[in-house]
């Protein structure tokens, strides 16, 4: 039996709970297929989820193309499919990829297995950057190697701690309503790895308190900065990345487990902390950096 | 004696000739372990000039294990590895972001040469030590009696507060007394 998971029209952080909450119930030999004909656009969270859930499952999954042309071209572009094709069974028309050099598709979708995989990322981001981010967002290029020095630290986070590979992607897009119609810089880094608290756990075992779980396990990593080595030379990227979300007035999400943590920033309403959603495997990381106004 | 190490030419020698940006932990120590060989064939009193001209983009991870991990295995109270000082040269406002991060997370100071060629310090200095540091690199070379009385501080006081500059290999022992760490890149 194929059980059958509806990919939300608009697909981003937010809507893709819901497709967490619609694996979260089935077993990893479930046969299931991914439909997302009807989706008209996702964002680079929703893309590197999408490839990360076919990374759960032990039965290869399927996957419906959406069936609006500049959807699926837009997907082909950001090199979507050219991954999928490798995790799916993939049903509907995979439009020919066209160079992404050209839109605002900052990354295409990558894989982050290896060392040299976070060297190609930081070398290829490098490239388009200095254009889209300092004409888009205004930033400094001092600002964009500030930008990259977060990217290159979120990537070596899933090296380090998932045990397994995982996918970037960022783009760079207006929004349409929020901010009053800025531009914003969007990061997605997520693995099916090992998550946050069993990365804390290989080291120190579970924390001797009943509030422990993976909701703990995101402050102790995110806000506190705790990591499973005894270096004390780790855990500074993440408090890189933080510090820099801080002063661009950046948002930083982590969902990992059963728990998602944010850095709010003013302009977001975001909850800090959310507990007890959909269990999914490893972490998913979302960073949006906002275009700075002149007077900000 | 003085050795200029291009790090830009260690990273392309011992990890890739294709890379410009020193970015993640493996790459970090790789191009550490590259320096260490490089001073382990300069003597064992010797003043290094780490070359960052060349460096795209540094980030924290990388900066942690070359720069903390260097500096810790010759700043050590115990037993340094050898004589060896530092002048750090070429950073821009992305690798002094990373490197005084880590600086601060190990408690550890560095001295940087500045695009005019004036040294100066990054990291964790107390004001006794900076403001010795500083008198230092004025008057060029000192004893403890000279910063004494250029400062204002007993004796006693002078010469621990030199000889913790000197531990933290950032000021250089001579016979003739303490001289800053310098380099000679303009």
């Amino acid at each position: 039996m194929t059980t059958v998971i509806d990919v939300p029209h608009s697909l981003d952080d937010r809507s893709f709970e819901d497709i967490f909450d619609q694996l979260a119930p089935l077993p990893p030999d479930e046969k299931i297929l991914l439909d997302a004909r009807r989706t008209r656009w996702a964002s680079p969270f929703g893309l590197t989820g999408l490839l990360t859930i076919a990374q759960t499952r032990l039965e290869r999954p399927t996957f419906a193309v959406p069936e609006n042309d500049d959807t699926a071209s837009y997907w082909s572009r950001a090199s979507f499919f050219k991954h999928a094709e490798g995790l799916y069974d993939i049903t509907g028309r995979v439009p020919r990829a066209r160079q992404a050099s050209e839109s605002s598709v900052l990354l295409e979708v990558t894989p982050v297995v290896h060392t040299q995989d976070v060297h190609t990322v930081v070398e290829n981001i490098q490239q388009r950057a200095q254009t889209i981010l300092s004409e888009k967002l205004h930033l400094q290029s001092k600002v964009t190697m500030r930008f990259t020095m977060a990217l290159s630290e979120i990537c070596q986070n899933v090296i380090e701690h998932a045990g397994t590979g995982g996918w970037v992607a960022v783009q760079a897009y207006k929004w349409q309503q929020r901010l009053g119609g800025r531009n914003v810089v969007v990061i997605a880094v997520c693995d099916a790895g090992m998550g946050f608290r069993k990365s804390l756990e290989s080291s120190q075992g579970p924390r001797p308190t009943d509030r422990w779980g993976d909701a703990m396990a995101l402050e102790e990593t995110v806000m506190r900065g705790a990591t499973r080595f005894r270096d004390p030379g780790r855990g500074q990227g993440l408090q890189g990345v933080k510090r820099f979300i801080g002063n661009w007035h950046g948002k930083l999400s982590v969902r990992s487990g059963t728990a998602r943590i944010a850095i709010v920033p003013s302009w977001d309403e975001d909850d800090v902390m959310k507990e007890d959603l959909a269990s999914f495997p490893g972490a998913q990381v979302q960073i949006t950096i906002p275009e700075r106004m002149p007077d900000a | 004696m003085i050795s200029h190490i291009d790090v830009s030419s260690v990273l392309k020698r011992s990890v890739c000739d294709l890379y410009s940006n020193l970015v993640t932990r493996p790459t970090g120590a790789a191009v550490r372990i590259g320096i260490e060989h490089h001073l382990d064939e300069i003597g064992d009193k010797a003043l290094a000039v780490l070359d960052f001209s060349h460096v795209g983009l540094l980030d924290f991870s990388c900066a942690d294990e070359i720069v903390a991990k260097l500096l810790q295995q010759y700043v050590s109270d115990d037993f340094p590895r050898r004589e060896v000082y530092f002048v750090f040269y070429g950073m821009n406002e992305s690798h002094t972001d990373a490197i005084e991060a880590v600086l601060e997370r190990h408690g550890l100071a560095l001295v940087t040469q500045l695009a005019d060629g004036a040294p100066a310090l990054m990291g964790i200095v107390e004001d006794e030590q900076r403001t010795a540091w500083e008198k230092i690199c004025e008057l060029g070379s000192a004893r403890a009696a000279d910063l004494a009385d250029a400062i204002g501080v007993p004796p006693e006081i002078a010469a621990r507060t030199l000889d913790t500059l000197w531990r933290r290999r950032l000021v250089i022992r001579q016979e003739s007394g303490y001289v800053p760490v310098r380099g000679v890149l303009t």
